[in-house]
Parts: structure tokens; sequence; C-alpha cells
């Protein structure tokens, strides 16, 4: 039998606010253990919450983003439950008016586009941290009360395939809008997935478990795939599927029943009176509105139409927004931005993945990259030579023609002076230039190579070519 | 000096014409704790040196030209108020250890106006109760009746005013907190508005009704109590950004011009027969100054107690879930895994009436039961705050007993808890509509004991009720 697979997320995303959802304590990540805190995010005797407005935009902006509706009435609901690492015992999140309701998230699976709808996105506090020594336990609560986005999907999903796009599309989305770095290490990213199975042909759901600790994007993909196929395999053999929550073992490769339905929390959920709901005006939601950067997709769009990108060139540019960013900057600057996008494709990702830096921090500045690219243009240098200036730049910054000018690179387009050395290497390599005639054509490319040695770089290559197969031809 | 009398304004009176130190009036009043409150039990603990130490400095102060509106008076301080460096245990044994690393707004605001903090009064663990019986530390005496409660759950900080052991005090009022423990002991005590102080440090039982405020010896102290810890605080989004008027200036001799409603609801068959007696002396005083008296109704006044049972239990299950033994205070020996922590800790930590109203208050707010009792309570709070706004349209406050007897024996409702809540009978109601109220005394039973007026006023209207118990208290001496 054929079955069917429904999978729905929820993500939880760190907000990079300044400071706590709400105190005045620091969010920034890896300091020392209970360090950033204070009464209220420690959950003491008589403390109480103030809200960060910062949040509440970095929510809101993101839900516009994806289409959602933004309320202009919510609030923050207490849900119970005990865990050392819940310092009041309930943690300050959103129930039943959310600040963003609806909206879709779009998906690229291998050239094929599907929509994934948002049901909601809302707003609470991140928890403390457990940690676990050889015999006692320890919580560290620099991480309790930091800001955490969490965006529900709808159960739109029939495969871990389309599980990881999303995820991938939804984090370009969110480090798009610079609400959060979406970096899985450091837990701006976590995910619980929800899935189902059903034989083919029957409409209503099958019993869902819920998976957690998944804490990769990896991790999410192998999780989901584990979880279809037990379950698909306990109703092949005449079993059924408990409603659970399972924990992913990484290590095992298997997920394990944390806790049965019956063992499920009540939490209690019940208005927050320590604050007040939150009225927000159409005014104030157009105004943030305004503040919104282009989609990754219609960035994706407009690249390919406006500069003339291939879809697959203008993809890996708009996947990081400062790279897009970086790239429109240097495009606008020369009349072949095609140029520009073979550069950051190929040496400007190769160097920050070698270097492990964001395009941010790079010396290289983009009318520098636009530069290079006009003096590769007008054959001032040669692609080699423009190579090193690029190296050059890429970590010392600088003008590119006062480096080609100072080192002395530039390209050697003088007849006479190329064929004195077209001469040289056609005497000095005998072979190589009856091999050529007598039609081995690969010949000529390892004559090319001998002049260009013989100009240290210099001599302009298209010139050489033509000058040899003349010669010989 | 007359400790039993010595009021807050008549000692910054004193002590500005240099005729007493705050280190004479702080070490006469450490003498008569010393004296007294071996037997009236209403301080949880005095620190001698500290409160000593903060005199001198206080003198010191005055000495430099500086001022301050409570510069060297001495107060006490509810066990539930944070004060930096000092215990708060909220008269709890889950408590136990804790050293209050911060100051509650309030406290802070007094701090800077020069107050000398003398020492931290009993109460009703958790501040629940209306006789401080609930303290898990010690008991409380009445100073008029030393076999009757003083009342609660502020008990202690009555006691200690009424005892001459404190020129004023402190208190935290949720459902009659301040008042009926005012009533009781024969001291003034103001509840404000929903917002009007800070509750920033306020170890919160129900966070929308509690609230903390001034129990004094007259309504001048407390109407200056009142203008030094009152106003917004960005630290408590409840509290609102309304300005803080001078309320001492707004005092007057008179009520020309005041109407004054009687909710019938409140004058109920079965009432205590004394007690009925000298709230209508009273009205009769208010009359003769000029006041106009009219009847009015507060419909929903019947449900307010199961109301407020529901809503302030609901608050308190979760407030109260952070005593777990993980980061501060007493946790339990012996234990095996997290779970068994806190299930130890607070079977161990917490009181029987705590323990009751957790439990109440986790069961109104289960699943299945939301509906039927969370946000059925809630709609009929929004009935009896409108029962409010209706009534203010045809007076400046309402007139009231602030409770339906005098202080009762010890021992004589501790074992009844729905007679026992039935002690807020008539306070209550102000909790849940965030209006204001005072309590001031309005004469003795035939026992001995003090009977108290309440006067009810409009959200952020404490002039109102400020003006008439200040002009009743004057009117019901000359008379």
């Amino acid at each position: 039998m054929q079955y069917l697979h429904t999978i729905g997320l929820e993500v939880h995303v760190q907000l990079k606010t300044e400071t706590k959802m709400f105190c005045g304590c620091g969010t920034v990540y890896g300091a020392a253990p209970n360090t950033n805190v204070c009464p209220v995010c420690l959950g003491y005797p008589g403390a109480m919450p103030v809200m960060n407005r910062n949040a509440v935009r970095d929510t809101i902006l993101t839900g516009l983003m994806i289409g959602s509706e933004i309320s202009t009435y919510s609030k923050f609901d207490r849900k119970s439950y005990f865990y050392p690492d819940m310092p009041k015992n309930y943690q300050i999140t959103q129930y039943d008016k959310p600040f963003c309701v609806g909206g879709s998230v779009e998906v690229d699976l291998e050239g094929q586009k599907k929509l994934i709808a948002i049901t909601r996105i809302h707003l609470e506090e991140d928890v403390a941290k457990s940690m676990h020594f050889h015999k006692s336990s320890g919580v560290d609560f620099n991480r309790a009360g930091v800001p955490l986005m969490e965006i529900v999907s709808e159960p739109d999903m029939q495969n871990a395939e389309e599980a990881f796009a999303f995820l991938q599309a939804l984090r370009q989305i969110v480090r798009y809008v610079g609400v959060s770095d979406c970096n899985l290490e450091e837990g701006n990213m976590r995910c619980d997935v929800n899935c189902s199975v059903r034989p083919e042909g029957q409409t209503e759901l099958g019993t869902k478990t819920e998976l957690k600790n998944l804490n990769t994007l990896k991790g999410v993909y192998n999780a989901i795939k584990y979880e279809l196929g037990r379950q698909v395999e306990v109703l092949s053999s005449g079993g059924t599927i408990q409603q659970e929550t399972r924990c992913w073992d990484v290590d095992a490769g298997v997920t394990e029943s944390l806790r049965s339905k019956e063992n499920a929390h009540d939490y209690r959920y019940f208005p927050e009176p320590d604050l007040m709901p939150v009225v927000l005006t159409a005014k104030q939601i157009e105004d943030w509105r305004k503040e919104l950067p282009e989609l990754p997709r219609h960035r994706r769009e407009r690249l390919v139409l406006e500069y003339g990108l291939p879809d697959y060139a203008a993809g890996v540019i708009v996947a990081d927004k400062h790279v897009a960013d970086y790239y429109e900057e240097a495009a606008a600057l020369v009349s072949n931005p095609k140029a520009v996008s073979n550069w950051i494709m190929t040496e400007m990702l190769r160097l920050l993945g070698e270097r492990e830096m964001d395009i941010e921090d790079v010396k290289i500045t983009p009318a520098a990259l636009a530069g290079i690219v006009k003096l590769v243009d007008s054959d001032a240098i040669n692609s080699t030579k423009a190579k090193e200036v690029f190296a050059e730049l890429f970590d010392n910054g600088g003008d590119p023609e006062k480096i080609v000018k100072e080192k002395g690179m530039g390209q050697v387009s003088d007849q006479s002076a190329i064929e004195e050395l077209v001469d040289q290497a056609i005497s000095e390599n005998v072979k190589s230039a009856e091999d050529y005639k007598s039609g081995k054509k690969a010949a000529l490319q390892y004559i090319v190579g001998q002049v260009m040695r013989l100009s240290k770089g210099k001599a302009n290559p298209k010139m050489v070519g033509a000058m040899i197969s003349e010669k010989l031809g | 000096m007359d400790f039993d009398k010595i009021t807050v304004c008549g000692a910054l009176e004193l002590m500005e014409k240099g005729e007493c130190s705050s280190e004479e009036l702080v070490s006469g009043l450490l003498g008569v704790i010393d004296s007294k409150d071996g037997e009236i039990g209403a301080y949880l603990s005095v620190d001698h040196a500290d409160a000593l130490e903060q005199a001198r400095e206080a003198d010191r102060k005055r000495a430099n030209g500086e001022s301050g509106r409570l510069l060297g008076v001495p107060i006490a301080i509810k066990d539930v108020l944070n004060v930096k460096g000092q215990a708060c245990t909220c008269a709890s044994q889950i408590l136990k250890g804790y050293i209050s690393p911060y100051d509650a707004t309030a406290i802070a605001m007094m701090r800077k106006e020069g107050a000398v903090f003398l020492g931290r009064t009993n109460m009703d663990e958790f501040a629940m109760g209306s006789s401080t019986e609930n303290s898990s530390c010690q008991i409380t005496r009445n100073p008029h009746n030393m076999d009757c409660v003083p009342g609660g759950s502020s008990g202690g900080s009555a006691a200690a005013v009424a005892g001459g052991e404190a020129l004023a005090a402190l208190g935290t009022d949720t459902g009659g907190s301040i008042r009926q423990p005012a009533a009781f002991c024969g001291c003034v005590g103001l509840k404000p508005s929903y917002g009007r102080v800070s509750r920033y440090g306020l170890v919160a039982f129900a966070s929308s009704f509690d609230q903390i405020g001034p129990m004094t010896r007259d309504v001048r102290d407390s109407a200056h109590l009142l203008g030094v810890i009152s106003g917004q605080d960005d630290m408590d989004s409840s509290s609102l950004n309304l300005p803080v008027p001078d309320y001492v200036s707004m005092l007057k001799d008179d009520l020309k011009g005041v109407t004054l409603g009687l909710p019938k609801e409140y004058f109920v068959d079965g009432m205590d027969d004394e007690v009925r007696a000298s709230v209508m002396k009273a009205v009769d005083v208010c009359r003769g100054l000029g006041a106009e008296i009219t009847e009015v109704s507060l419909p929903h006044t019947d449900y307010a107690i199961a109301v407020y049972y529901i809503i302030a239990t609901a608050e308190a299950s979760t407030n109260l879930a952070r005593f777990d033994g993980v980061r501060y205070g007493f946790r339990a020996e012996g234990v095996t895994d997290p779970i068994d922590m806190y299930g130890k800790t607070r079977s161990q930590g917490f009181g029987d009436e705590v323990k009751r109203r957790i439990i109440l208050g986790t069961y109104v707010l289960s699943s299945g039961y939301y509906d039927a009792y969370y946000l059925s309570a809630q709609k009929v709070r929004t009935l009896i705050r409108r029962d409010f706004e209706d009534a203010f349209k045809k007076c400046d406050a309402l007139l009231t007993p602030t409770t339906p007897t005098p202080a009762f024996k010890r021992g004589d409702k501790s074992d009844d808890p729905l007679q026992m809540y039935l002690c807020d009978i008539f306070t209550a109601t102000a909790n849940l509509a965030g209006v204001c109220g005072i309590s001031v005394p309005c004469g003795k039973s035939s026992d001995g004991l003090p009977i108290g007026l309440q006067l009810l006023g409009p959200e952020f209207k404490e002039e109102n009720i400020l003006r008439t118990a200040y002009a009743y208290e004057q009117g019901r001496e000359n008379g």
C-alpha cells in the first residue's frame, strides 16, 4: 500500500535584539554562564516583565515579509509548566492573539515552486539552558528571556526534502529582514516537527507525532525520513500510531518516545496580567512595511531581468542579502554586470569560504571590483593578472588601477613585443609546433602558455593565440 | 515622646525644628519594640544597628542642609516588599534564606526621600489571609485586645502602627489586606487605585489586584506617603503615566459640594449592629460637614467574593510557581530528581492556605474548566467594574463599613476558609474594579475594638477619598 506523508513545522527563531524580551539584560552569545542575568530574567520574587518594543517590530517585519495579516490587538499569555530551565515556571508567550496570522513561504524544489502556508507567528521568551555534568546539573540563565519568534507552518509539506527547502527559504527570509542570524550552531534557529502518514485514498490525516531535539537542518531532514519510515512500517504491519512527543537521537539515528498524549502538559494558558495588550495602529504597521527589504525570490527574478543573469547565478547571488547588496552596488558601475556575478560566484565566495568571512568584512569595495571588471573589459589586464589584483584587494583594499600600475601588471598588447616572444616560444618548443601543424590543436594552448610564462603573464592571450596559429597555420 | 500618637508629619516637623533627631526617634521606637513586640508580634525582624545607622545618616543629611519628604522618618515594611540586602520571606518557609538583591520601586522612592526602614512586619503567608494567622513564622496580636487577630494580610503593619511600634508602615492590598487590618487595629489604611503605585518589587500574589499602600495614624500621613510612592514606573507596565497631585494640599476641613453614595448592598441584614451604628454615625458627621448623601446600588456585589477567589487564585497559582528550590530560598533535602525536588520543596515550604489557593487556581485554569471559571469570572469582573463606574456618576465617593464585624478572636475562623474569605466582602470589590479605597477609624465596639469606615473613590481619584476621610477625621474629633 502507498502512504501519503504530512509534515508541519514549528520554527523558533531567536531575535538579535540588543536586550532581552522583558528586561534590560544583554543577549550576546557565549558570555560566561549566568552573567547576563537580573531579577527579571531569573524569576526573582517581585520582578516584573517590560516588553521589548524592538522585538515586536522585528516579529511584525517578518510577518509582513511573508504576507501575514498583522493583528492590531495582540496580547501575551502565561504558559505554565515546571522545568528547571524555566525561571518562573511559566513562559510568557502568545496564545490566542499572536502578532501575525497567515502568510506563506515559497520554496524551490528542483525548479518546481511550491507555497508553504504559515499559520501564525508569535513572540515569546526563550528558556535557560540546562547543562548536565558528571554528578550534577546546572542551569545557565543567559539565554532565559531572549526574544524568541515562533513561526508555525500549516501541514503543507510531504517529505523531508520539502521541509528542508522550507527551512532554508525561511532562514533566508529572516536573514533578509535582518532580525536574526538563524545560526543553528548558536541555537538561533530551532525546530519542532509534526508528522503523520496515511494510506493513499484516506482523506483525514493520520495520527501525528511531534519530534523534538532537532538542532541542525540535517537533523530535521534525517529525523523526518526516519519517522515517516517508522510510521509506515508500524501501519504496514497492522499497528497503530500513538499520538506522542518523540525525541531525535542524533547518534543512534532514531526517534524515541518522550511522552505520550496522556502525559501531555496542560499548559493552563491565561492572559499575562503583568503586561498590557499591544494595540497597533494601521499607520504604525504601514510605517514598518516601508522598512521591508525585497523578498529574496523577487530579487532573484529582478536580477535576471535587470542584469541579464542566468537564473542559477541570480539564485546564488541572492542567497545572502549582503552578497546581493554588494553585487548590485558593483553591477551598477559597469556595462558588463554578468562579469561581476562571475567574480562573486568564483573568487569572492571561494575566498569568503576559505577565510570563513562574511562579505561585509572584506576590504575590496564594490567599486574596486567594478574597477577590475572594467580593466579586464578594456584589455588593460588579462584575467590571470586580474585574479592577482582581486586577491590583493580582498586582503588589503585599494584602487585596482593603481595596483596594476605599481606592480607593472599592465597587459602587453604590443604587436612586435608579442611577436618576439612568440618566435622565441616556437623555437624553444619545436615538438609542440610540429604537433600543432600535424593537427593536434591542443598543442596550441601549450605554446600560448609558454608565451604567457615568458611575458610573466602580461601578454594579451587572445593576440598570442591568434599570432601562433597564423605563424604555424 | 508619645510613641502611640506621633505621626509622620508630626515627626518631620519636630526634626525640622531640631526638637528631635531621627536617631532619637528610631532608638525610642526600638525601645517600644523591645518592650512590646514580644507580646504583639508585629515584626518578623528588626535590625537595630542598621536602623540606627540609617537614622544617623538621615541626621547627617539634615545637618548638611539636605531635605527629603521622609528624611529620618522610620517606616515599617511588610515582609512582601523587596528591600535590597534584607530578607524578604513573605512569612513563608519557602523563602527562607532569600536576600533581596534589589529595592522595590516604592522602597527606592522612599529611600530617595530619606526614609529609615525600621523592620519587616508579619503577614499572612504570601498575603493570603485575613487574620495573619497564616503566617508560618509567628502570631501577631491585636494591640487593642491580645486575644484578637489584627486582621490581615498586613496584620503586622497594622499592629505595629496601632501598638506604638511604628509611626507608619507599608502594606499591600489584594482584596482588603490593608484596609481590613487597619479597621481591626484602629488605624488608617489606604489602597491606591490599580496602577497608581508601582508593583515592581512587591512579591506578587494576584498581579491584577495587588497594590502597595500606606498604613498610618491619621489621614494626612496617608496622603503624604501616597505622594511619595505614587507615579509611573518603567519597570511596571501596569503603572499609569498620570501626574501625581499634591494630596496633602487637597485636604479640607469640610465636605461642601461633596456627594457621598451609600451602596445599599453594603448595608445588609445580619451585619453587626455596632458596625452599622458606627458607620451611620459617621454618615451623620459627613452630612454635618456639608456632604450630600445619596443611596446608590452596586448590583453585582454578591458575586464579588466568588469572582475574586477565581481570578486571584488563578494568578497566584502561576505567580507562586517560581518558588521551586532551583534558584533561591528553601530546597527540600533528599530529593532524587527535579520533579521530586518540586514536590517536596513545595509541600514542605508552603503552608496549607497557600497550597489551597494554588490548587484552586490551578483547577480554574485547567483545560476544560477555563471557560466555566476563569473566563466567566472575568466577565463578571467587568460587570462589577461597570457597577462602580455607574455609581461614581452619582457621587464622588462611596461610604461603607470596611468589615462586617470588628476584630474576631484568634482561632475563630482559622478552620473555616469560607468564613475567613467573607471578611473581605466589603473590600475585595475595590480590587476587582481597580478603584481606590481607604479605611479610617469610626469608633469602637462595646468591647473596645475599633471599627472601620471605608471610603471608595473612582480610579485615580485618591484625593476624593483622602479629602472625605480627612474632613471626617477632623469632624469626628471635634464632634
